[in-house]
Parts: structure tokens; C-alpha cells; sequence
């Protein structure tokens, strides 16, 4: 067993490193968008903010948590998939429902239909 | 008979099944990342009720109001750099360093500790200024997201002072290293749901 303890998926002081340098510019630079207000548009400051996240979620997957494709025989990554596939489903999922519900349910909105009916 | 002498070695319990696939010692490390996932269900849900009231302020403040985007920075710091301090905490481990081990997790732990109380003080200070759970749609959600995290990182703690005692009593053993790797597990988890956090919540809140 003691040869198989010394695999590498529990990471060396290069790859901590590289995370930890990755991981503080990704944060860095966008509290620096928002703080710094360098960017006019909202909009498009909330979808580069979202996408250096997105970029240092997988940085601390690979060099914090270890993943690989090979890490526990596979099984590691088809869970991590299929809970993303879920956590998606979630998301995506209650914002599209309930901005319907806002949209089309307003109390302004409702008042019409209710009037018809009661006067037939 | 020959048939009849394989079938017999096949119905025994034998290591043909276990021996050819290289296992890891123990399932404990997919089971703990099967548990981890688990998890990440429970903030998606937070997340997604996040993202359906945050905008439901009811009159009461908004994000940009309350959120104090520098005490959220040095946190942030505070959660990045206890990530790599636990891992120096690992290659000491992976170096069968006790003394090297106690001290990163140490520093991780009381990185973790002022974690919790910049978090602690800025909940308590919006409580004071009336702007609670109960305020609002937004501030409900805000808290229980930001609170199960944080409640996750005590737990984190707490987990790590009980094992800082246990390295320190019974050494580098195989369980201890075992268990350190969870906890390693547990708090580069709890980093990553804080990136979600820090740009969902806080970032984009200010925007």
C-alpha cells in the first residue's frame, strides 16, 4: 500500500503555489471591476465577474482539491458532473420559473382577468 | 469437472474482483467527496433562493447599501490564504512533520477564527442598524446563505481543533491522515462556495 500513498494527486508545494498565485489574481481583479468602477456597464462587469469566478472555481478544483480525471477511479468527476448538472437544473431552473411568476402575476395583472369573470 | 472447479472458484469469496483495479486504501475519500456534493446541493438551493429574492428588498435597503465591500475583501483574503496554509498543513503531513503539521493548521484555524468574526461582526452591526433576516425578502436570503456558510466554516473549526489534538496525541497515523485529508476536502470546499458568494452576492449586489 505504502508505494500507492505516494501518488500525486495530493499535490506538491509547485502546484499550492500556482493555485494560491492563480486563485489571488482571480479574486484581485474583480473586486478591483467593481470597486474601482472601471468598467461603465453594469451588465457587462456582472458577466466578467461571473466568468473569473467560474475560472477560479476550476483552478481550486485542479490544484487545491486535486481533481483529475483519474482521481478515485473516475467516480470523483462523474459525481462532481452530475451534481453541476443539477446545481444547473436548480439555477436555472428557479430564476426562469419565478421571473415568469413576477412577470405574469403581478397584482396589476391579475386585477383584469378577475373583473371579466365576475362580471359574465 | 473442470466447469464444475471454475464455477466453484468464481462462488468463492475470493480476491479475484479486488486485485486487479488499483483501489484507494479506503472508500472514505470518495464517500467524504460523494458527502461534499451533497453539499453543494444544499448552496444551490441557497444560491437559487438567492437569486429569486435579492432583488425583494421591501423597501429596505440594497445590497449597495449595506455591503461593506472592503471588510469583504480582507475576508475574502482571510479564506484564500487559510486554503494554502491547510495545504502547507497537508505536505508537512505528507513529510510525517507533526510539529510542522500542528503549526499550519494552527494558522489555518485562526485564519478560519477571524474569518468568522470579520463575518460575525458585519451581521451583527447590520442587526443593529434594524436591517435583519425579518427586514426583507433580500436580507433573509442573504443571511441564510451567507450563515450556512459560515456555520460550515465553525464547523470546519471546530473539526480542526479535534484534530489537531488528535495528531498531537497519536501522531501521523494512518486514520489521522485519513481524517486530514477530509477536513483538506471540507475546507478547499467551503473556499470554492465562498468564490460563488463573494461575486454573486457581494459583487454583484454593489454593481
Amino acid at each position: 500500500m505504502s508505494e500507492h500513498n505516494s501518488h500525486p494527486d495530493h499535490g506538491s508545494l509547485k502546484s499550492y503555489m500556482t493555485g494560491f498565485v492563480l486563485s489571488v489574481i482571480l479574486t484581485a481583479i474583480p473586486f478591483w471591476l467593481v470597486m474601482a468602477n472601471v468598467i461603465e456597464s453594469a451588465g457587462l462587469t456582472a458577466l466578467i465577474i461571473l466568468a473569473f469566478a467560474a475560472v477560479q472555481i476550476f483552478v481550486h478544483m485542479i490544484y487545491f482539491l486535486h481533481m483529475s480525471p483519474k482521481s478515485e477511479g473516475g467516480w470523483n468527476l462523474l459525481a462532481l458532473v452530475f451534481t453541476l448538472i443539477l446545481v444547473f437544473i436548480a439555477l436555472a431552473g428557479s430564476i426562469w420559473v419565478m421571473y415568469n411568476l413576477n412577470v405574469n402575476m403581478m397584482p396589476g395583472m391579475m386585477s383584469e382577468p378577475v373583473m371579466e369573470s365576475q362580471n359574465p | 469437472m473442470t466447469t464444475n472447479a471454475t464455477d466453484a472458484n468464481s462462488m468463492l469469496p475470493s480476491s479475484h474482483f479486488y486485485v486487479r483495479e488499483h483501489h484507494p486504501e479506503s472508500g472514505t475519500l470518495l464517500g467524504f467527496w460523494l458527502y461534499l456534493m451533497s453539499d453543494c446541493l444544499l448552496f444551490a438551493g441557497l444560491f437559487a433562493t438567492y437569486a429569486v429574492l435579492g432583488n425583494s428588498y421591501a423597501g429596505g435597503p440594497t445590497g449597495a447599501d449595506i455591503f461593506e465591500l472592503p471588510l469583504v475583501a480582507v475576508n475574502t483574503g482571510f479564506l484564500l490564504i487559510s486554503s494554502i496554509t491547510y495545504g502547507f498543513a497537508m505536505l508537512q503531513m505528507q513529510l510525517k512533520q507533526v510539529n510542522g503539521t500542528l503549526f499550519w493548521l494552527a494558522i489555518t484555524g485562526l485564519l478560519g477564527a477571524a474569518f468568522i468574526g470579520l463575518e460575525l461582526y458585519e451581521f451583527a452591526h447590520l442587526i443593529h442598524e434594524g436591517y435583519g433576516p425579518q427586514r426583507s425578502g433580500f436580507l433573509t436570503a442573504f443571511f441564510s446563505l451567507v450563515g450556512t456558510h459560515g456555520l460550515h466554516v465553525s464547523v470546519g473549526i471546530i473539526w480542526l481543533a479535534v484534530l489537531m489534538v488528535q495528531v498531537k496525541r497519536y501522531g501521523l497515523t494512518t486514520e489521522n491522515g485519513r481524517r486530514l485529508m477530509c477536513l483538506s476536502m471540507f475546507w478547499h470546499f467551503l473556499d470554492v462556495v465562498w468564490i460563488g458568494v463573494f461575486t454573486f452576492v457581494y459583487l454583484m449586489g454593489v454593481l
